[in-house]
């Protein structure tokens, strides 16, 4: 309340005429600036704040509790010792490999396939009203059911393997969720299955914007199926692309609750990512600070992907 | 408006001389929600009804210890204090460190706990002097759980040492059923270390290396040699074992697809829920080589710094949670022992009697020792640092007992 207050009577402060208006047209004016606030406080405090108490909790020594003596950067020490500790692989070595896979071939794969999706379907097919949905449908599941459902699909004992084995393919061998050098794959697999559908619609109605106009065009001066698409139908996709891409890249560095319903952290902890060592050191092991450390640099790495990104893409925009 | 506003002041002034008498009820936080559990619960609920006290449960979603922990931790951070809190070990003692538990040292001296609870066990309850906490029970870790069909079958008998543990795994490998039930999550893993452990290197290696860190005995052969015994025993688990929950391993060992599961005396509800009879049904020996010590882990209820009214309340749930009649009754349904060596065996079973027997002769001893597993051998990171290390050894990220002991020393060196 205060701080609507506080807002508003700024902007009356600010504006020159209020006194001559009348008061249904100074709240017309404020209006929005008084919707706003609330929201932008809560933003202010709760994600911009927060990062900064992150930040300074990683330099404290904070264990089970927050603790505001400052004493250094010995989390980022241990941090960074871990991450070239590969032989025996250390739990952050493995967090931040496996956010590499995981990452690079969630959005790759997801990328292709959505484009191909979207490509196959655009061909004025019968029945794409049917295939749409079916194909958009996992994206309304939560990665935890996704998590179970794979995880009992892929286990050897219950699912893919084990049905096999029934119908008499006795040599079929498929145990990626229980090996720790492949754990990592299977949660691509399932993140893939999740996420595709929905780049595919984000695809399609990319391909349904696309000018006819244009494709006429190039048909006439004789452009093949494959130079149509290649030259002209994906460049113009490029806003799509970086629309998917960073919706898909945000939910590959936040997927900890898929590792944890599909793997609980795999075996010996090699389904790990950054998101689960932050949990697990902040909360299951009474080590904030370095939890709160790993929080900070995953950020920053996040930071230095998606800025530069973001800022090439919308200046050329501008131009 | 005038009215609106003295209706307000009137709520606040009734709301404050509610307040002013005790609160007759008593804010629960934890986890034991199945079916066995809540059971045991219960009795606790009623002892507590006769004295005028209602129960409430504070709600956790998602139903595990870790769960419940964020949720208290959140809890008392915003300074919002439920009257106790299931909690284990060395929780209870960073809470107390950061000053947020109650003191119920009068209570206790009143009732004798210092004398009916084990030592060991009064080193996680009592901090600086004061009673900050009440056991419910004594869990102990070493034990085997034996299908006795299965033993029967291969005419196995009791093994004494840890060679003779591997020859009777041998026999049932042979006879075609899975030698030993895992269940491939670290805590399993690092649980069923410490019996092994304690088997090779005995009492004293046990509590140099777990209890006190001892960094030659964490580096030596004795501890190599550990390792290299849990890797006979990884020999036999079957292929599909990683992640597998440890209930679902207790049931390989009832429906007698597996001959064995190292566990903790909590597996005994499972039996029990499936009607099965300890000594005929299904046997339990200690690890073999442990005999006479006891590893073992506590539930507690950790009593916080409540505002005064509700302290009457807190002091009534500490008597009834550690009155011999509760805690006879309680840990008959859960599997575990009670935790006062004064209280009488007559309703426990086979398996309850022989827990009770060696808790006493292994406090008497000093042979009483915190699982490191289960977090009551040292604090939380260096317990977690510890599962890591066990569990990369099983998977095979870590490969030679070598390697296993340096990530060892490194690990709990980092942790502590």
């Amino acid at each position: 309340m205060a701080l609507t207050t506080a807002t508003s009577t700024k902007t009356s402060s600010t504006g020159e005429s209020v006194s001559t208006k009348s008061p249904r047209a100074w709240l017309q004016q404020a209006l929005p600036k008084i919707v706003l606030a609330p929201s932008f406080a809560i933003t202010v405090i709760f994600v911009y704040g927060f990062i900064i108490w992150t930040i300074y909790l990683s330099f404290t020594n904070s264990k089970a509790f927050p603790n505001y003596v400052l004493t250094g950067s010995r989390a980022y020490q241990r941090l960074w010792r871990w991450t070239f500790e590969s032989d025996p692989p250390s739990s952050w070595y493995t967090s931040i490999t496996n956010m590499g896979i995981f990452g690079v071939l969630y959005v790759v794969i997801c990328l292709a396939l959505g484009l191909f999706l979207a490509i196959l379907l655009d061909q004025k097919i019968r029945g794409e009203g049917i295939l749409r949905p079916i194909y958009l449908y996992p994206m309304a599941l939560s990665f935890i059911v996704t998590g179970v459902a794979w995880k009992w699909f892929l286990d050897p004992g219950l699912g893919l393997e084990q049905t096999l084995h029934q119908w008499g393919w006795t040599s079929f061998h498929f145990d990626w969720i229980k090996n720790k050098d492949f754990v990592i794959y299977t949660v691509v697999i399932a993140g893939v299955w999740q996420a595709s559908g929905f780049v595919m619609a984000m695809f399609l109605a990319g391909l349904r914007g696309i000018d006819s106009e244009i494709m006429k065009a190039a048909q006439i001066d004789g452009a093949s199926t494959l130079q149509l698409y290649r030259r002209i139908i994906i460049p113009l996709l490029r806003p799509v692309f970086l629309s998917a891409f960073i919706v898909l890249a945000h939910m590959a560095i936040k997927s900890y609750d898929l590792v944890v319903a599909l793997t609980s952290g795999g075996p010996g902890g090699s389904a790990w990512l950054p998101s689960n060592f932050m949990y697990e050191y902040t909360f299951k092991r009474n080590e904030m600070a370095v939890g709160s450390a790993s929080a900070v640099i995953m950020l920053m790495t996040i930071s230095a992907i998606i800025v530069p990104y973001l800022y090439s893409e919308l200046r050329e925009k501008n131009k | 408006m005038r009215k609106l506003f003295m209706a307000t002041a009137f709520l606040a002034a009734s709301a404050l001389t509610a307040h002013a008498d005790d609160v007759k009820e008593v804010q629960m936080l934890h986890w034991w929600t199945s079916g066995g559990e809540a059971a045991a619960l219960n009795v606790l609920k009623q002892d507590l009804a006769k004295e005028g006290y209602a129960w409430k449960d504070v709600p956790v979603a998602g139903g595990g210890g870790d769960a419940a922990m964020t949720a208290l931790k959140a809890m008392v951070a915003a300074g919002n204090y439920p009257t106790a809190s299931q909690m284990l070990g060395y929780t209870v003692l960073d809470y107390a460190a950061a000053g947020k538990m109650g003191d119920l040292t009068e209570t206790a001296i009143a009732e004798g706990w210092d004398k009916a609870v084990p030592a060991a066990l009064q080193k996680f309850a009592v901090y600086d002097g004061k009673w900050v906490a009440a056991p419910v029970n004594v869990h102990s870790v070493n034990w085997l759980w034996i299908n006795k069909a299965v033993m029967d079958k291969i005419g196995g008998t009791e093994p004494k040492t840890f060679d003779e543990f591997i020859a009777l795994l041998d026999k049932a490998k042979a006879a075609g059923v899975t030698p030993l039930a895992l269940g491939g999550q670290n805590w399993q893993e690092a649980t069923m270390f410490d019996s092994v452990v304690l088997s090779t290197g005995g009492p004293e290696f046990y509590k140099k290396a777990f209890n006190e860190l001892d960094e030659e005995s964490l580096k030596s052969d004795t501890m190599k040699k550990s390792f290299d015994n849990l890797a006979k025993l990884k020999e036999y688990v079957d292929p599909n074992f990683s992640g597998r929950d440890w209930n679902l391993a207790t049931a390989m060992v009832i429906k007698g697809d597996a001959l064995v599961q190292v566990m903790g005396d909590w597996a005994k509800g499972e039996f029990k829920a499936a009607n099965k009879v300890p000594g005929t049904d299904f046997l339990c020996y200690r690890f073999p080589g442990t005999d006479g010590s006891v590893i073992y882990n506590s539930d507690m209820f950790g009593m916080f710094d409540v505002p005064a009214d509700q302290k009457a309340a807190q002091i009534a749930l500490a008597k009834a949670t550690l009155s011999k009649s509760f805690q006879s009754a309680f840990n008959v349904v859960k599997g575990s022992v009670p935790a006062r060596t004064d209280v009488p065996d007559t309703d426990f079973d086979a398996c309850g009697k022989k827990g009770i027997a060696d808790l006493k002769a292994a406090n008497d001893g000093g042979t009483l020792f915190g699982s490191l597993a289960q977090g009551y051998g040292a604090p939380p990171a260096v317990a977690n640092a510890y599962k890591d290390v066990v569990s990369k050894f099983v998977h095979g990220q870590i490969t030679t007992s070598e390697e296993a002991v340096n990530q060892l020393v490194q690990a709990i060196d980092d942790a502590k």
